[in-house]
């Protein structure tokens, strides 16, 4: 009796394996070492053992003392491996600038001389205590979290306590919030755009249907990045757009729809548009063509008509476009690049600059884990809501 | 992000695909637009058919990142880069290049000495600085108060976008002369000045980030004046009969340097590649398409007269103009960099 029940469970889960495989390579698996490398800060601690024991009885606001200093050489001696040593420089330079040239310097002396070595003498920087409190903070732990804290602009003072960064050191909670306003102002544009034209896509039929679908489909085919060039040709000062309207007498001077806000919201809600489109027209499709019918010939006004009849039971599909849509702008990087200004930039321009740029993979990672929980928060206040709708009278 | 993961785990996987597939063909990367053409002429083909084998170029924007996360994820699918003086600078203490056989090249008293490195051989020496179309501007700017004057020559300004280049042109915009930049920017006093200056321009400034685009953004008309790279400007004068002016008191210069990825499959062939580029003959051939110095010296002389006077190496050309500080950068990007972005946010 089982057996049947079983092999047929073993088919099924043999038929979705390579889906789930696929899944833990290129999902899960790439999000838990992001999200590691967020919170783990080893390579100071592990190539900096004899350091770490003598700065654990240093208070962190006296003068570095000999053992300390001695230590710290010994410790660079041992270190052979020259791109575990560029680790380490990179995560003490991100502490506190200074270090990318004091440490090969520092190295190149420790490995070239045998005996002690006075520090100060070497380089001056030595003798101000930051580098040393630098030096002891990211060796005393293998787990931070400084970049956990740096992505709300947030750290910790020389006490240890939690402070907020300077103003105009860091604006990471800013774009934070700006990444969102301008993911749901392209998702409400979309939904204005795309639900009016499911419902004449879905009303119509033959190849009028078949060119408005065409007409959606095509740009998806498109990429993205030939998109956004072709909206840079139409929106710039001369472009096509203004000269148009120049030409016809409507303005004088060119309308500013490139390196702004106005310019991204227009180029990524084209991009987007057909995300919101097919989810609407796969749920418009359905309903019964003599519905709208019905509500007028029982007096309803076309516009309660769509009201009471249509929109309700179009939401789904409303629901799930604006879903992919928000989801998907989120992520925006290449459009506000080329289409915005200085003050349009989002998050993922953030997390692009410290993965290639400055290859610090914990501050990347620690952005992107901000973001993700904030997306999840997001989620879950929609699950919330949507479930309760569905259970209200 | 999530697309972000899957791209960097799919790289990973494919070089570890390439590793253990057959060797692929050497590749050379550079920094696109009309420089990059020029290689492909001079050096990209004529090497290939040298070598009997493909060559195949692509082209990047920086990010010393992108090197690192290549030669830490295994076997790099790059060969042979084209990298800035810091990109240099970190990966070389980070142990992410091969070491130049100098031999090869034929020893280092043949370049010029800024261009000699344990792990990069100098490719071109090249200048940012304001540029501007002589057809469209009647009066030329001629220093960065100029750039800073939106009253003298109205319109917007392009620059690229990054803390690099845009602080050191807003302290000398601000009277800091050329020479003292570095100390005045060292200060904490400095790098607020700085902003403070780059605050009046803001609303007039567009930001580029490729090469390439502020040649467009000049051509279209977008902005009156950017920084741009000098070779560019006077390629596209040569290419497409512009006008385009290059401002050389003022500017900043800095030497571009070959380096070859570690463990390299195709290493040898891209230290011949790097040796067949920096042979005097064939490099004194890249300032008919594009106006960069050469570290090369022999290959400095057989420039053409009429070419030599566009160079950044050229003496007129060096009155005014600065070396780009590698070690101020090396330091502080980071930093400078966050802040830099928290200064264009707000």
């Amino acid at each position: 009796m089982n057996a049947p029940r079983l092999s047929k469970q073993v088919i099924s889960l043999a038929l979705v394996a390579p889906l789930l495989l696929f899944l833990i390579v290129f999902f899960a698996l790439p999000l838990v070492t992001m999200m590691k490398s967020a919170v783990s800060d080893p390579v100071a601690a592990r190539t900096l053992p004899a350091t770490a024991r003598s700065v654990s009885s240093w208070n962190r606001t006296s003068p570095p003392t000999v053992e300390m200093q001695a230590a710290f050489v010994a410790d660079l001696r041992q270190i052979s491996d020259d791109q575990l040593f560029g680790d380490l420089v990179r995560r003490l330079n991100s502490a506190k600038s200074g270090f990318r040239t004091l440490m090969p310097k520092t190295r190149k002396a420790a490995l070239d001389t045998a005996g002690s070595i006075d520090l100060v003498a070497l380089d001056k920087r030595w003798g101000d205590i930051s580098y040393w409190q630098a030096v002891s903070v990211a060796a005393s732990s293998k787990i931070t979290d400084r970049n956990l804290l740096a992505a709300v602009d947030l750290q910790r003072d020389a006490s240890g306590a939690i402070a907020s960064v300077p103003a105009d050191a860091s604006a990471n909670k800013a774009i934070m919030l700006r990444t969102f306003v301008m993911a749901l102002t392209v998702t409400g544009a979309c939904v204005l755009i795309g639900f009016p034209f499911a419902m004449i896509a879905a009303s119509v039929d033959g190849w009028k249907r078949q060119l408005l679908l065409g007409a959606v489909l095509l740009p998806l085919w498109t990429s993205l990045l030939v998109r956004t060039a072709a909206w840079f040709i139409l929106l710039q000062d001369r472009g096509l757009i203004n000269s148009v309207l120049m030409q016809s007498g409507v303005t004088s001077s060119p309308i500013p729809l490139i390196f702004n806000r106005a310019g991204v919201i227009i180029a990524m809600t084209h991009v987007l548009l057909p995300f919101m489109v097919l989810p609407i027209f796969s749920v418009l499709i359905g309903i019964p063509k003599n519905l709208m019918p019905a509500a007028a010939s029982l007096g309803a006004h076309p516009v309660r008509a769509f009201l009471n009849v249509l929109l309700p039971l179009g939401l789904r599909g409303v629901v799930s476009g604006s879903l992919l849509v928000f989801m998907s702008a989120l992520g925006y990087y290449i459009t506000p690049a080329l289409i915005g200004g200085a003050k349009d930039q989002m998050i993922s321009s953030v997390i692009a600059y410290y993965a290639t740029g400055a290859a610090n993979w914990g501050m990347a990672g620690a952005l992107g884990l901000v973001l993700l929980a904030a997306t999840m928060i997001l989620y879950a206040i929609y699950l919330r809501l949507s479930s309760e709708r569905e259970t209200s009278p | 992000m999530k697309i972000l993961n899957a791209t960097l785990i799919a790289c990973a996987l494919a070089t570890v695909g390439t590793a253990t597939a057959e060797a692929r063909d050497l590749t050379v990367v550079s920094w696109g637009g009309n420089y990059q053409d020029a290689q492909r002429k001079i050096y990209f083909e004529p090497f290939a058919k040298l070598a009997g084998k493909p060559l195949l170029d692509e082209s990047w924007d920086g990010g010393y990142g992108v090197l690192q996360a290549k030669v830490k994820a295994g076997v790099p699918n790059w060969d042979a880069v084209q990298v800035e003086a810091e990109e240099l600078a970190l990966g070389c203490a980070d142990g992410i290049y091969e070491k130049v056989d100098w031999d090869k090249l034929g020893g280092k008293s043949k370049f010029l000495p800024a261009a000699v490195s344990d792990c990069g051989v100098g490719a071109i020496v090249w200048s940012t600085g304001i540029s501007y179309d002589g057809d469209k501007l009647k009066q030329a700017p001629a220093s960065w108060a100029d750039f800073w004057d939106t009253k003298k020559i109205p319109g917007k300004r392009g620059l690229r976008k990054g803390a690099k280049y845009a602080l050191e042109f807003a302290l000398m915009a601000d009277g800091v002369a050329a020479d003292e930049v570095y100390s005045v920017l060292a200060t904490p006093e400095g790098v607020d000045r700085a902003f403070k200056k780059l605050d009046e321009l803001k609303p007039n400034i567009v930001w580029w980030e490729a090469g390439a685009q502020p040649l467009q953004l000049l051509s279209s008309g977008e902005v009156v004046m950017t920084t741009a790279y000098n070779g560019r400007i006077s390629g596209l004068n040569r290419s497409e009969g512009k006008h385009f002016g290059f401002v050389f008191p003022g500017s900043i210069y800095a030497i571009d340097s070959w380096v070859v990825l570690k463990d390299s499959p195709n290493k040898d062939t891209a230290m011949d590649f790097i040796a067949y580029a920096s042979k005097a003959h064939n490099q004194s051939k890249l300032p008919e398409y594009i106006a960069y110095g050469l570290p090369n010296i022999e290959a400095g002389e057989l420039v053409p007269a009429k070419f030599q006077t566009e160079l950044p190496t050229s003496p007129d050309n060096l009155k005014g103009a600065i070396s780009l500080d590698v070690d101020f950068w090396t330091d502080n990007s980071e930093a400078l960099t966050q802040r830099f972005n928290a200064w264009l946010a707000q």
